[in-house]
């Protein structure tokens, strides 16, 4: 009963003075029982949309079976206003979904559904997810902050394909026949699901995240328990309704909004979890691998953290290179573990360079998700913004020089404008740490090899990122770069065929493309002797 | 230079003499290890120290991984084209050849396996290990993807970079051969920790690391007791992956330690507690003989030992006599001697634990079948042992005992079998014994395990992948499948006219 008693003290203000509010009016909030459901205005589109609020279990929204007056209470970063309030799944919930996803593994899916059929599944899910691209859209926006028009066109719309790309793969797991000897034995391998998977995703990209997980575990016939990010569980919940209606059997994709000390927990350590999926933070991706360790050794593929660098060389085309810098800090408003958080320019075109930058830099408007000038949303929460504005003040204490930004704005909502840092050094904490902000950090260089130092001299290896016309340093620098994504005279833009993964501190495993499906299958070997006779004793 | 050992080998199955360097092998020479700590090395077979080797620490251990680090920015890794790695490791593997017999001797010495097991088996296993992954070196491979026409995406599996090695005391050259076959065709430079129990094998093995031309420092052997050297190797900050093979609660330890220092992945392979499933149908002769090598090969000490035999009603009786007959006719003794099948067990510590799990067989109500006691009076020799009557919740039904003890157990339905077979927490390996082909493929595929042998058992391929389900491991040796657990991907994304 922790969690309820931690709901309450953060949140029963809020409550009491909810009734005043009508902007997104939640029809239940009042009541301190959880209902199942709220009704919700999107006032850009003039649109009451009812949205599900409860658990997701076994293709049923339903209550929490033993904390039914724990809520979570989300907030719309741009305004600061409650938009309304989730049922909190306790560990209990999290048994009974676990549960729930071990029949289905066990009866209904995995092994008991053909490639084909769960390929049906996945592109009808596709088909859906298109058809309601734009409310989960604006539900997206409201929930996360980001604007309506990039969470349609980019989160949804690459969040699609990514369903039909894993629904291609469903019919294609294929293991190995090997040759071991003509006249006496056959080998071959099979590409098992792994079981139930806990899956526990981020705030940043909430419908996309929810893809990159989704699909290659339902592609290999794994069964999910789903933790979405209790800051922005909205869109999971209607993402859960369509799995029903696209016909996937009960119990195969379940859904528990929860903190992540409650069902993130129980998840990592649950005895009947085969393995569990996590994007988020270093310090959380290590407590899930630690609980692993110690519970039933489940499987983990981790997606963490990142101070990804980006190099530009002199023969670069300096225009380009700048709007790639911008859209590789600035996209998302910085909030991406491979955010281009340092920039290192070749000190030949270095004033050039960054005068370039900071004008282009200024050009994006950060504003209200709804409304249409704006490039960029708010961060998420009061907790991010804080912490991103420690960041910017330990900038400044340090001795970097701020050359945009760093004005708070007045008024409501969590709006941090592009900020960029000069005359930093490698021991500043916007050098090492991971902000998750708009905040640059722009070093200079001179040689190749001193380029690639600074690059690689940190603890995470998520993305890099070189701009140069030189096509043989463009080899060498790509090859040397510490990252598991790099891009050369590009930047964060992902393609869904293509891995993605972090060396170093920045995680283990790959998702996305074939090599994610190695991530949700287990290799059984299956040796046949059909003439080898044994002499006994040896 | 550093000390070494000479020992002189006079037995009925090998003469010869076979010297040993004793300190710790950093960056291709012997050093003495920082706190000169010692560690002996026992013979099995009497409990006399053969010798004493150099005991490493954690502080040998960073100096190790930092001669590794180096090794493998400077003259490793993708420095070196796979083909000359694959030459190097063809290379080692005619080495050992060469050398075969001493080897066979020193394993047989110091794990008290029999000669004529580590002659046939091990050493001949190991150097097929080394040629199978040399071929591999150069044709570690990505992918290219098409995306647009205005994109060009690869992918590069480049080496992780440095990795440990973490090998246990039942296979020590096989496992070692394991290890750091796909380790060095992939590019990694290596940092292995041999069993404190049964190092000699690993430090006869470095001058011919040297002579087969690896660069120094791209393989450290450090010796050390998994306390120490162990755990500075879990969690060290320059270690970038721990392959680990051994048992399921120091597993646990190393995942736990990559957790809380540097994220290094982690590969395990740990125990088991494999069941051997027969049916009526099946040839009983060679059933038999499959099963008795699924338990007793190695004394038992084998990770996917077949230490729980379900055998269906109908063939039960024929079966069991059978197969008492086999284990009688097992001979324990000096792995010297020419007839021995079975020598001691490895350690005090193991035989005390062995024996453990018998008295525990005992008291909860199992019956020994045959079996059940010491063999002679000195050493850590036990009698091949079978238990019958066994109840599931019983623990010589539950927990892997690594020694010579098989718990036979009746069924009837293929259900029920299945069902009993999957009630482990270890899910390594199983076997079938069956002449219905529909039966066969629907048993080995619903059994929970990472192997599945059907009509044989401990029939290990080195191209076929070897891993566990469940809390038996993580990730898979052995085939091209061990190849991604020392590679790293890099996705390179190259844009080629998408302006922005």
């Amino acid at each position: 009963m922790a969690a309820k008693s931690i709901y309450t003290k953060l949140f029963g203000r809020a409550l009491l003075s909810f009734s005043s509010r009508t902007l997104y009016h939640s029809s239940h909030t009042l009541s301190t029982m959880a209902s199942l459901s709220a009704h919700i205005l999107i006032r850009a589109a003039n649109r009451e949309l009812e949205i599900p609020t409860g658990l997701f279990i076994n293709n049923e929204f339903v209550p929490s079976a033993d904390s039914p007056n724990d809520l979570i209470h989300l907030v719309n970063p741009a305004t600061e206003e409650t938009i309304c309030s989730v049922v909190a799944g306790s560990v209990k919930d999290i048994d009974i979904a676990v549960a729930a996803a071990r029949k289905a593994f066990n009866t209904t899916w995995g092994k008991n559904v053909t490639g084909f059929e769960r390929s049906k599944l996945l592109n009808k899910l596709a088909d859906l997810m298109e058809r309601d691209q734009d409310i989960l859209a604006e539900v997206e926006s409201l929930n996360n902050g980001k604007p309506f028009k990039i969470a349609r066109d980019f989160d949804i719309g690459d969040s699609i394909q990514c369903l039909r790309y894993y629904a291609g793969w469903a019919d294609k797991i294929t293991g190995q026949t090997i040759e071991v000897d003509n006249k006496t034995k056959l080998a071959f391998t099979r590409h098992d699901p792994i079981g139930v998977c806990g899956q526990i995703i981020p705030w940043n990209y909430p419908i996309n995240m929810w893809a990159w997980k989704v699909a290659p575990a339902l592609a290999c016939g794994c069964t999910i328990v789903m933790k979405p990010s209790e800051l922005t569980p909205l869109t999971a919940l209607m993402l859960s309704k369509l799995i029903a209606e696209a016909g996937f059997p009960p119990g195969v994709v379940n859904t528990i909004p929860s903190l992540g000390s409650v069902g993130g927990v129980a998840l990592s350590t649950h005895m009947d979890v085969d393995k569990v999926a996590f994007t988020g933070s270093t310090v959380t991706g290590r407590k899930v691998m630690e609980a692993a360790a110690k519970s039933n050794l489940k499987k983990v593929s981790l997606e963490l953290g990142g101070k990804s660098p980006q190099l530009v060389f002199e023969s670069a085309d300096l225009e380009q290179a700048a709007n790639w810098a911008c859209l590789g800090i600035l996209y998302n408003t910085g909030q991406d573990c491979t955010a281009g958080s340092r920039l290192y320019v070749q000190d030949t075109i270095y004033d050039k360079f960054v005068s370039l930058l900071v004008s282009k830099a200024k050009e994006l408007v950060i504003g209200d998700g709804f409304d249409e000038k704006s490039g960029g949303g708010p961060l998420v929460s009061k907790t991010q913004f804080d912490k991103v504005w420690r960041y910017i003040e330990s900038g400044s204490a340090q001795g970097a020089k701020l050359a945009l930004g760093g004005q708070k704005r007045p008024g409501k909502g969590f709006f941090v404008d592009p900020t960029i840092f000069t005359d930093i050094n490698a021991n500043m904490d916007i050098v090492r740490d991971e902000i998750f902000g708009p905040v640059l950090a722009v070093g200079r260089f001179k040689t190749e090899e001193e380029a690639i130092s600074l690059a690689n001299d940190t603890s995470y290896g998520l993305g890099a990122g070189l701009h140069s016309n030189d096509a043989n340093q463009c080899m060498r620098v790509s090859s040397a770069l510490e990252a598991g994504t790099v891009w050369i005279n590009q930047y964060n833009l992902l393609n869904n065929n293509v891995p993605f993964g972090g060396k170093k501190q920045s995680g283990i495993g790959r998702e996305l493309g074939s090599y994610a499906l190695d991530e949700y299958t287990s290799v059984k070997a299956i040796h046949w002797n059909f003439g080898e006779k044994l002499d006994w004793p040896l | 230079m550093s000390s070494s050992f000479t020992y002189q080998f006079d037995t009925p199955a090998y003469k010869g003499t076979s010297t040993v360097p004793t300190g710790l092998f950093i960056n291709g020479k012997f050093v003495e290890p920082v706190e000169k700590g010692t560690i002996e090395v026992l013979n099995p077979v009497n409990g006399k120290v053969i010798t004493s080797v150099a005991a490493g620490t954690a502080a040998d251990i960073d100096i190790a991984a930092r001669a590794a680090k180096k090794a493998y920015k400077e003259r490793w890794g993708l420095k070196v084209p796979g083909m000359q790695r694959g030459r190097m490791l063809n290379k080692l593997a005619d080495l050992l050849q060469a050398n075969a017999d001493e080897f066979s001797a020193l394993e047989a010495l110091d794990v008290g396996k029999t000669f004529g097991v580590a002659r046939n088996s091990d050493i001949p296993g190991s150097i097929a290990v080394l040629r199978y992954y040399a071929g591999w070196a150069d044709k570690i491979q990505g992918k290219t993807i098409e995306t647009n026409e205005k994109k060009l995406a690869y992918t590069r599996h480049e080496p992780i970079g440095v990795v440990g090695a973490i090998i246990p005391w039942n296979f020590p050259l096989t496992m070692l051969s394991w290890k750091i076959g796909p380790a060095l065709a992939a590019g990694n430079a290596v940092i292995l920790k041999p069993s404190e129990l049964t190092p000699l094998t690993a430090l006869r093995l470095c001058p011919l690391l040297v002579e087969a031309g690896f660069p120094d420092g791209v393989i450290n052997i450090v010796n050390g007791y998994g306390s120490t050297a162990g755990q500075a190797l879990s969690e060290h900050m320059t270690v970038d992956k721990i392959a680990f093979t051994g048992s399921t609660l120091t597993g646990r330890k190393i995942m736990e330690a990559a957790a809380k220092t540097n994220l290094k992945k982690v590969t395990l392979e740990l125990g088991g507690k494999s069941p051997s499933v027969i049916f009526d149908d099946v040839d009983l002769e060679q059933t038999v003989k499959w099963v008795s090598h699924g338990i007793f090969m190695n004394h038992g000490q084998a990770c996917t030992a077949g230490s729980r035999i379900f055998v269906q009603a109908g063939i039960y009786d024929k079966f069991l006599k059978a197969f008492t007959e086999h284990a009688l006719s097992l001979k324990v003794g000096d792995p010297f001697a020419r007839d021995t099948y079975q020598g001691p067990q490895v350690s005090q510590t193991q035989f005390e634990r062995i024996m453990g799990y018998i008295k525990s067989g005992k008291e909860d109500g199992a019956t020994v079948h045959i079996g059940g006691e010491r063999h002679g009076n000195e050493g850590y020799f036990i009698q091949p042992t079978i238990f019958t009557e066994c109840k599931p919740n019983m623990k010589i039904v539950q927990e892997e005992i690594f020694g010579p003890v098989a718990a036979v157990i009746r069924f009837t339905t293929e259900e029920e079998a299945v069902e009993q077979a999957n009630d482990t927490l270890y899910g390594l390996a199983c076997s079938v014994f069956t002449r219905d082909i529909d039966r066969a493929i629907r048993v080995a595929h619903s059994i929970e395990a990472g192997t599945a042998w059907i009509n044989c058992h401990n029939s290990t391929e080195l191209s076929v992948p070897f891993g566990g389900f469940k809390q038996s491991g993580i990730g898979r040796e052995l085939g091209e499948y061990a190849l991604e657990h020392y590679t790293n991907v890099k996705a390179v994304h190259v844009n080629i006219g998408h302006r922005l």
